[in-house]
Formats: C-alpha cells, structure tokens, sequence
C-alpha cells in the first residue's frame, strides 16, 4: 500500500543527514508545553490513549497517510505492532484477540485500499458482536473529498457496519475520540469502532489531555445501554421456570460476554435445566457437565432440536433466534412458551415473538433471578432427563464415534477435530473457519472452557481461522492456539505463515484438505440434485509451501498417525502445521435445509444408507426459495 | 417426533399503517446519513421526512412517517435508538398530537380561472402568495389528508409544481419530547 517518494539509499550520507533533518522537526513539533501536559503530536496522543484503554497490541500494515503514526511508534515501546501480510487479517487478528481475550482488540490500516481491506473484518466483528476499534489513516483535510490517491468514502462505508465511527481532522480531537470508540465497543452490546484519522490530525500539535470514564459517558447522552432487567418480568420468569415440565436453556454468545457462565451454570441447577447452545454459544458450559446438552441449530445435534422442538418453555439467554437457530419460524418449538432475555431490545421481537421479554446484561439479569428461583427437586424431571438421554444416545450413535476414523476407507473429519482437541485435554482456543470444517469444530471440539472457541457466526467469513487464531495466541499465550481450516478458507489467507513466522506466533493449524469446497459440494449434493458445479479445488503441496515460509508441518491420511502428528505439532516450538488428507465426499450430518424446520432434519450416515428425514416435509428444497439462504 | 399442528405466528400483524416517529438527534454533519443509511438497510420505506434544528442549537429533531405493521415499526424505531447520535425515539401515531404540513402550489391560472383559484385557496383557509400573468403560487398549511384534498380540487387547473415538507408534528398539552431528552 505504501506509496513513498524517492528517498536516499539507506546508510548514505545524504539519508542519515535526512533522517537527522526529519528528526529534527518532528521534535519540533513536539515542543511547545503548554498546561503541564506532555508535548506530542496527534500520533503520540493516538498511542497513549490506546494504552490507557489497556490494549498493548496492534494489528496493522503501513501506508502513506499512516506514516506519522508509524513515525512515533518507536518512542512507545510498550505498544506491540504486529505487520500482518493483508489487512484483511489485522481486522480477523484483532477479532481473534478480543475473541480469546475478552478485551478490545486493535487494528490498523491506511487510507483507500488499506482501509477496504479492513471492511470483510469489521462486518465480521459486527455480526458476532466483538469489540474492535479499527483505525485507519486518512488524506489531509484539505484532499477530502478530492478524489485524492488512495482516498476513499471510508466512513461512508464502514458506517452500516459499525456501531459507531468517526473522521477525525484535527489532533485535538483525537484523546476523547479514542477514549469514546473503546468505550462504545466494549460496553453494552460490544462491536466494532472505527475512526479514520486524517493526516493533519495525526501530525498537528495537541495538548488535548486525556478523558476519564465518567467525562466520556457524559458525552454520549444518546447511549445508555440498560443492564439490569426488568424486575416483574424477572419475577414472571421465576414463576415460568417453577411451572415447566420441558425447559430448555439456549444460551448464546451474550452469556460469554457478560461473564456470566457461573450464573448460568447455578440457574440450571438450581432449576434443574438442560443447556444447549448456539455456534457462539459454545464454551458457556463444560461440556461435559450433566447439564450440558448440545450444541442446536442447522448442524447441531439433533437431540438437542429434539429437546427444543418439544419443550414447553425455551429460556434464550444473550442469542438472537437466528435462522440457523430457529429454521422456519412457523414450525418451531411448536409447545414452548419463548423467553428472551437479551441486552440489545432490537432483538427482541425481531425473529419470532417473545412471550416474556426481558431487556439486560446477562449477567445481570441471572443475578436477580438466582434468589427468586425455586430449587427443583431433580427427581421431579427424572422422566424428562431419562428421555433427554435417550435422545442423546440415539444421536450420538450416528456420529463419528461409530466410524473408527474412518470413512470410505479415509480419514474422517470429525475423528480428526475430537483428536486434535484432545491433544491438549480439550483445553486449547479452537479457531474454525467457515463451512464444513465450521460444523465439525462446533460439534466435536468438546469445549470446556469460555472463550475457547472462536468461530465467525454471523457473517461466515471464509479465511477467518488462521488470522483469528494468531490474534487468540497472542492474547492467551498460555494456551494452545489452533486454526482449523478447510483448504478452502486456509487458501483465502495462508499469506499470514509469514506473519506468525516472522513473529514467532506459536498458532498450529490442522488443515482440513479434501481438496472440495466442502459445504458447497454438498449443498449441490443435496439442495441442487447433484449439479456440482465450482467446487473442485487444486491446492499446493502443503508440505513444500510450510517449507518455503520456513514453518514444520506434517501429512496425515490415516487414523493411527494422527495423535502422533498432533503431539509432533504441539511440542515444536512456535507455529506448526498438520496437513489433514481428509475424504473428499463427507457431509455434514444431521442437516436442516435452509428454510425447513428443526424438525426436518436429514440424516444420513454411511453411503449406501438413505437420507433419513423426519417430520412433515421431505428434504428437498427449491433453490430458488429466497427463504433458504446460502451456503458457506 | 412430527411438527407440531399449531403453527408459530411470526412477528407482527402485517397489518400496515402510517406511522408518525419523531426522532431528537444531535446536531452534527452526517447524522442524517446515519438515519438514511440504517433505514435503507434495514428495508424500512421513509415517506416523508422533515428535519429541523430544535430549540437548543445542538440537537435536530426529525419527523419520519413510515408505512409497516406495529412490528416492523417498532423495530425501526428501537433500530434508530441504538444510533449513538440518536437521543430520543417515539412513535405518536396514537398520541394526542397536532400533525401539520406546509405545501406551496403552483397552478396555471388565466384571467378567467383566477378568481376561482383564489376562491378555492380561500375555502381552503389557505393563501395566495404570487399572482403571475399565467400561474398563481397557493401557500397551504394543514393536515396531509386537508391538503390532499386542495391539491385535487386545484388538479382541474392544472398543476404546474407542488412542493410538500411533510408532516411534522407536536403533542398536544404541557408534554414536550425534547424535555423528556435526559442530558
């Protein structure tokens, strides 16, 4: 992106003299205290007020209008930077870090196509809901609107998908505005925050001191997100919860957020309630707790859209009832009276009506339940459990646990998740990325632990996994951080190895190769009557593409190496690749299509079995129904 | 396990209407493209639209009227409120309120028809406010539906440009909306 000038050879006379010149003014610049503060230019106010958030990490690549930030960057050593290759991965990096980390992550590009490289993360981020303040360099004031080079609408374009931004012309502006952007991403319903900076901002002198939290708050009279829930409706849900003889928790990624796992765990005990959850659900609950159910949905178990279609109360905590959630509204948990209790009231009422709304943090709204919930005698549901098992059994049955790794002779990709989790006692970050390998992640990952799974949900963004799991390293590095990639999404970004190379960023990444873009294969398998059609996919050879980026990686095509592969791939010291020959025709089982209900779910295993379909409807469904959605 | 035969009734009744959302918002540059811009998105249709600054010179309060069912109204409005620059929402459909327009009417007029121009504006309790050798300007301030009915009455002379502002509205009694804009 970086457009320079001519410049001097490095190490000539003329270029030191140069660099001593450009030295010079730019301690110019800095001079002229005024009001006790320190003298800086809007680059340095920029890198104090982002470590005063308590973010030391940025996520970022170099350009022309970007250049004074880059200019300072050394005199505020505390502040990482790491240079990706793309700045489409700073975006997923700092998504993977807030991710993983729970706080706000940071990102970084220039003007134009530095700062569009950026957009694919932000909506991503949008989508799931994660904290991000994304910046980006801008033209000088007077270019704007110029058709300047490398100048672009930006605010005009990342202004439907964030939840807030702001352009910045003057350096004055800059504390407070960074001070508001973190505030506004990490609190209520987080999200992403971008503010482009123009270069006059960034280079002209401020002595603008720094907000605190209150002078911020009193500044956005427009914002105030309610955190408690209402307490007659917390009080009807205590009496809902007393008289259900079917409840089911769906827990999603609102729960995570709030930190309010331990709450939830006391509610379904106390009330004795199975939790399922959503895709960014997973990790609100060991998994392997008694309580735990299942993940639900499209793709989820189907025990668990079992125990959903016959509940008589469904208790939705921080989840939106998505159409990969829900299937056809009209057929969905057809007896349950609806709970939704969520933070951000346009959720509720938007995909299907809500029988007792509840507006709040999680968190909090748990609190005050807790104390007005009668404790249930476990015994009282024993028949309700002892169905629930039956299901569960029944389900599980059909699923890798009786395919010995194997499948058509090859290796399955299911063995291969629940083996590459394993590796590290279920305890590493698992990064998906989208499609199949998404699916797989999401049912055999065997969670344990909050904020171990990292998965684009919303937006489903392809290439995701491996920039997402470098930003989960570097924020968690006590723990194992995994990229689990088809070879679909790993081609869309594989250009960060050299990143994680070059910053010894210890991710190790399970390549799912089945040399198909999965989903889309079997979409056309199902949905499209076999017209497959874009979805053979060439790759390189793994093992001299690892060797050229300089990183060790090893070819797996049968069950009995893969513990070793994983083993070899955790004790080498930094980043690690496995290339997993996966077999090429495996689907994903139990599916729901796209604008069917929980209900008709189809499942098959084995290929001389039929498509088992349950429920009213057969499985077929018209493409052309702008209902069913799409793949990836 | 069959599907249930009581089917889930979606959000909303589908019965659409007009609706009247008064929005208080900061004012600052682009924030209206901020109301344009979700509303698009998020496939609400505006109707009309009036925008104007309030009694305080940092805040702008905008009248929106918008066709949907009370669900799709209300997500509209609650979408609006999660806008940072976006104070206060409400939706005074069904409030005791004052709703006015302003048209200016421009009707080609001869010396034979103009008497009966003027009469009709005059009915109408509007005004003239330009008298030309060919066209008359007719000011009219009322109810969308009271101007509705000038505009057809003075289609049969011929309507040469027709400007409307839309409605704004105000409620009735000592209630104000903009104090109700915690600060």
């Amino acid at each position: 992106m970086t457009q320079a000038g001519h410049v001097p050879g490095a190490g000539t006379p003329a270029a030191s003299a140069a660099e001593r010149a450009r030295r010079d003014m730019l301690r110019d610049a800095r001079i002229t205290a005024r009001d006790g503060v320190r003298p800086r230019i809007g680059a340095d106010a920029l890198c104090e007020a982002i470590l005063l958030q308590g973010s030391d990490t940025i996520w970022g690549y170099p350009g022309g209008v970007i250049l004074p930030l880059y200019d300072v960057l050394v005199d505020h050593p505390e502040l990482r930077h790491i240079l990706v290759r793309h700045e489409q991965a700073a975006s997923h990096a700092a998504d993977g870090y807030a991710r993983a980390s729970g706080n706000v992550g940071v990102c970084l590009g220039t003007s134009g196509p530095g700062a569009t490289n950026l957009v694919t993360g932000i909506g991503t981020a949008m989508l799931d809901s994660v904290p991000l303040v994304v910046i980006t360099g801008n033209v000088p004031n007077a270019l704007i609107g110029k058709d300047a080079f490398q100048e672009i609408d930006i605010t005009g374009i990342t202004l439907p998908m964030t939840k807030h931004n702001y352009l910045v012309r003057s350096a004055d502006e800059i504390p407070h505005v960074i001070a508001e952007a973190f505030h506004l991403a990490r609190s209520g319903r987080p999200g992403p925050v971008h503010v482009d900076i123009t270069k006059d901002a960034l280079m002209g002198q401020t002595t603008a001191t720094h907000p605190s939290v209150a002078e911020v708050e009193a500044g956005l009279p427009g914002y105030k997100p309610k955190l408690d829930g209402h307490p007659r409706q917390i009080k009807l849900l205590a009496e809902a919860i007393a008289g259900a003889k079917r409840p089911v928790i769906l827990a999603g990624h609102g729960v995570l957020i709030a930190r309010a796992e331990r709450e939830l765990l006391e509610l379904a005990r106390a009330a004795h309630i199975p939790i399922t959850w959503t895709l960014l659900g997973i990790g609100v609950i060991d998994e392997t707790d008694p309580l735990a159910y299942g993940y639900m949905g499209m793709h989820g178990w189907k025990h668990v859209n079992r125990a959903i279609q016959s509940a008589d109360l469904l208790i939705g905590i921080g989840m939106r009832f998505d159409d990969r959630v829900t299937g056809n509204v009209r057929t969905y948990a057809p007896k349950a009276k609806i709970v939704h209790i969520d933070i951000d009231p346009a959720e509720i009422g938007k995909n299907v009506v809500a029988d007792l709304p509840i507006v709040g943090d999680a968190k909090h709204v748990l609190d005050a339940l807790l104390p007005l919930t009668t404790k249930v005698d476990p015994t009282t549901r024993v028949d309700y459990f002892a169905e629930l098992a039956t299901w569960r059994t029944e389900s599980e049955a059909s699923s890798w646990h009786g395919s010995g790794g194997f499948r058509d002779g090859v290796l399955s990709a299911d063995f291969v998740v629940e083996r590459v989790a394993a590796g590290s006692n279920f305890d590493a970050n698992l990064t998906a990325d989208v499609g199949q390998n998404q699916m797989w992640v999401a049912r055999y990952g065997g969670f344990r632990r909050a904020n171990s799974h990292l998965s684009s949900g919303g937006l489903g963004t392809m290439g995701f996994a491996l920039p997402a799991a470098m930003g989960a390293a570097v924020a968690v590095p006590g723990k194992v951080s995994w990229a689990i990639a088809g070879d679909g999404g790993f081609q869309m970004t594989l250009q960060e190895l050299a990143t994680i190379v070059q910053e010894r960023i210890p991710v190790k990444i399970a390549l799912m190769d089945n040399k198909k873009l999965g989903m889309i294969r079997q979409w056309q398998e199902i949905v499209y009557g076999g017209n497959y059609h874009s979805e053979e996919l060439a790759g390189p050879d793994y093992l001299k593409l690892c060797e050229a980026y300089g990183l060790p990686a090893w070819k797996v095509a049968k069950p009995e190496e893969v513990d070793a592969a994983v083993a070899a791939a955790l004790a080498a010291d930094g980043p690690a690749l496995i290339w997993f020959e996966i077999a090429e025709r495996q689907n994903v089982y139990p599916m729901m299509p796209a604008g069917k209900g929980l209900s008709d779910l189809i499942d098959k295993w084995g290929d001389d079995g039929e498509d088992i379909t349950e429920g009213d409807s057969g499985p077929r469904v018209d493409p052309t129904d702008p209902q069913s959605g799409g793949a990836r | 396990m069959s599907t249930g035969s009581t089917a889930r009734s979606l959000p909303g009744s589908g019965e659409e209407r007009r609706h009247l959302i008064v929005a208080i918002v900061n004012n600052k540059p682009g924030v209206l493209n901020r109301v344009a811009s979700l509303m698009r998105a998020r496939n609400f249709n505006i109707e009309s639209l009036a925008v104007s600054v309030t009694e305080r010179s940092d805040t702008s309060r905008m009248t929106l009227t918008i066709v949907g069912d009370e669900v799709h109204v209300e997500q509209a409005a609650k979408q609006l409120y999660k806008l940072i620059d976006v104070l206060k929402v409400q939706d005074v459909t069904d409030e005791s309120i004052v709703e006015h327009e302003f048209a200016l009417i421009k009707v080609r007029a001869t010396k034979r028809t103009r008497p009966e121009i003027v009469s009709v504006a005059e009915m109408h309790r509007s005004k003239v406010v330009d008298l030309g050798d060919e066209a008359v300007i007719v000011e009219a301030v009322g109810e969308p539906t009271e101007i509705d009915t000038l505009v057809e009455l003075l289609r049969e002379f011929g309507i040469k440009e027709l400007v409307r502002t839309g409605s704004v509205v105000m409620s009735r009694g000592s209630g104000s909306i903009e104090e109700q804009v915690k600060r």
